[in-house]
């Protein structure tokens, strides 16, 4: 509150603080007018009790904030102990401590004894597993959250709307066909080139008018997700027992495979997308006016658009690309966040971000333990938690907006 | 680029130079299918002005709106805010000359008020600002009587309470140039007036003011001159003593019009024949 328009006020009114601070808010002092004082819409009306109009008044100059600023804290402090436990449970297990000492030892402290058989399991297995987890759980979980705000649409989730299965396509289609363009990168390109594809043309057909009705985006996902499953139902028919694990694994979706080198051919795409799409925050807030007001706001939508749909498929691509393909994170991710800290983009990418990694270590936590020793597949569950949310999700825009259009 | 960035807000600053040209259509139209929406406007609403755009339903008024905002490209003419080509302006610099209400606007995520009324600050991100951020949102929910509604979430607001945060919007946005496409459709009686006033004011301290109005009365009250459309055509334009007749009315909407003096006033009344 600047002390100018303040200070003239309490010369000019005189009155008691509480008055002084309401009027002062009300009426634009500091601009300039020789012109009768300005009508306002508060004073046109009966006198409003003061009380009344300090709490009116109030939330503007504390900025209304649900719960953002323990959000990211809490979430990545949830991340940190849900890791350390994944990595001591398992086929046999590992203390937290000793976890703890292990990775700490590789960051060049050395507190404490690990034995070689432990340090090998955690290196070998069980750190690259969660490493990947969270890599692939923030790809997703920011992917949906960028997703449902360029399609300004709270169902848009590259699971739904066909994105993965076309990224899946693309993957199967490389091993299948044996294609070795980009040597081991082949697969992750494919992958990567699959998923764009198919958000530009889910883009181009599902939108009319700035906006993406609900239902034309859901049907263009059962289409999509049925031609790209008759695509890899094709593949899969051609394919040899050797290729046939390897699909299995794309259509299911899992972190299992996870090593190091994996980690690093999806470390850059993951990092291009996470880091850059949190500078297009504002204009995503913006786009929630519709294409047309977002412009009238002055939004370069055409360029926010395409850079937007272009890094969220990169980053589902390169998901899809090291795990295969796991639903619903994308789509229950951004929703939670949404429901505790509100919709604004700054806050809701990157917290997108971290609750998908936590979401996608807790679910692999389970999804090998549950059934000990055998593993379900990570993305079986994922979808079980998250077809019923999404079911409800629906129930739940009808009713609110009296229908899905 | 700072120094790009002084220069407009230098320039904003002299701006509301009453009785200079806000937007001007010259010539314009525009058609989809063969059939012309608008055809051959020629427009010059100046600083300081309200102009109120009339006609029955179909006559091309949101069309012409949509033109004059750079919504939609005329297929002929040229449309100028501030003497310059809209396609010469870049969408953020347009941002900066000019403001658009539409007639509704919804929300794909339930941002609270005050988030949507900053939302019209963001083509001033990084610009010098005589008045910070805070105090002009507050200042616009309070002159739309909407401060009250800071906290609550947007899509749970009723029809005018949606409508009069809108314009908070738009009066946050802080331009120069204002159009709004039927502010009060949604509004009570006490708030088109007060919607209408708070129009009136900006255009007296030098915004140019384009309304798309259906009250005749309304637009005969508070604009200082009516643009009347039918067909696409510009058939009227002046002040609303001059264009506002029982004749041109009664032809313009295909129904006997009256129009009277508020008694005791030279108010005009403009009513259907019954």
């Amino acid at each position: 509150m600047p002390a100018r328009p303040a200070l003239a006020h309490e010369q000019r009114e005189g009155t008691g603080e509480t008055v002084a601070t309401v009027t002062e808010r009300q009426e634009p002092a500091d601009e300039p007018h020789s012109l009768p004082p300005v009508v306002e819409l508060a004073k046109t009306t009966t006198p409003v009790p003061p009380a009344a109009s300090t709490t009116a008044a109030t939330p503007v100059t504390a900025a209304p904030r649900r719960h953002g600023r323990w959000l990211m804290p809490t979430l990545l402090l949830l991340l940190l102990v849900t890791s350390i436990v994944s990595a001591g449970m398992g086929a046999f297990d590992i203390p937290s401590d000793q976890v703890l000492s292990s990775a700490l030892r590789h960051l060049g402290l050395d507190v404490g004894h690990v034995s070689q058989a432990n340090e090998a399991v955690l290196w070998n297995i069980r750190f690259p597993r969660i490493v990947l987890g969270i890599m692939v759980g923030a790809c997703l979980g920011c992917a949906g959250a960028a997703m449902q705000g360029v399609f300004g649409n709270p169902l848009a989730e590259p699971g739904v709307i066909g994105v993965s299965s076309g990224a899946a396509l693309g993957a199967v289609g490389a091993i299948v066909l044996g294609v070795s363009t980009f040597g081991s990168w082949t697969v992750t390109a494919f992958a990567f080139a699959g998923g764009l594809l198919t958000t530009l043309f889910v883009y181009l057909l599902s939108r009319a008018d700035g906006r993406t009705e609900v239902v034309t985006l859901v049907l263009t996902g059962i289409a999509i997700n049925a031609l790209a499953g008759a695509a890899i139902g094709l593949f899969t028919f051609v394919a040899d027992d050797a290729e046939l694990r390897s699909i299995t694994f794309w259509n299911l979706g899992s972190v299992g495979g996870a090593s190091w080198k994996i980690i690093g051919a999806l470390a850059p795409f993951a990092l291009v997308g996470l880091l850059i799409l949190p500078r297009y925050a504002r204009a995503l807030d913006i786009m929630a006016l519709g294409e047309r007001g977002a412009r009238h706001l002055g939004v370069d939508t055409e360029r926010v658009r395409i850079v937007v749909v272009v890094l969220s498929a990169t980053l589902v691509g390169a998901a899809v690309a090291a795990a295969g393909v796991i639903t619903f994170v994308g789509l229950v991710v951004p929703h939670i966040i949404r429901l505790i800290a509100g919709p604004r983009h700054r806050l809701l990418l990157p917290a997108s971000a971290v609750l998908g990694a936590l979401v996608t270590v807790g679910a692999d936590l389970a999804a090998r333990t549950i059934a000990m020793p055998k593993e379900v597949p990570l993305g079986v569950l994922t979808a079980l938690i998250g077809a019923p949310f999404f079911l409800w999700l629906l129930r739940r825009t009808r009713s609110r907006q009296g229908g899905w259009a | 680029m700072r120094l790009l960035a002084r220069n407009r807000t230098a320039a904003l600053a002299s701006a509301p130079e009453i009785g200079r040209i806000g937007v001007e259509a010259e010539d314009v139209t525009y058609g989809i299918a063969g059939r012309n929406l608008v055809d051959g406007v020629s427009l010059t609403v100046r600083h300081g002005e309200i102009v109120a755009v009339l006609g029955p339903n179909g006559a091309g008024k949101s069309t012409l709106l949509g033109l004059l905002t750079g919504d939609l490209t005329p297929h002929h003419g040229t449309v100028r805010i501030a003497d310059r080509a809209l396609a010469d302006y870049s969408q953020r610099d347009l941002a900066l000359r000019r403001g658009v209400l539409p007639q509704s606007v919804t929300l794909s995520f339930p941002f609270t008020v005050d988030e949507v009324v900053r939302m019209g600050r963001a083509p001033h991100a990084g610009l010098p600002s005589d008045e910070s951020e805070d105090t002009i949102v507050a200042r616009c929910l309070a002159e739309t009587d909407v401060a009250h509604l800071a906290d609550r979430v947007y899509p749970s607001l009723s029809g005018g309470e949606r409508a009069r945060v809108s314009l908070a919007r738009v009066l946050a946005q802080g331009a120069p140039v204002l159009f709004l496409d039927e502010p009060t459709a949604a509004l009570d009686l006490k708030h088109t007036e007060d919607v209408l006033r708070l129009a009136r004011d900006r255009a007296r301290r030098g915004d140019a003011v384009v309304i798309v109005l259906h009250d005749l009365n309304l637009a005969a009250a508070y604009a200082d001159r009516i643009a009347l459309l039918a067909r696409g055509r510009l058939v009227g334009c002046g002040p609303p003593e001059e264009v506002c007749t029982a004749p041109v009315l009664t032809e313009l909407y295909g129904h006997p019009v009256d129009v009277l003096r508020r008694p005791g006033t030279d108010e005009l009344l403009i009513l259907p024949s019954r």
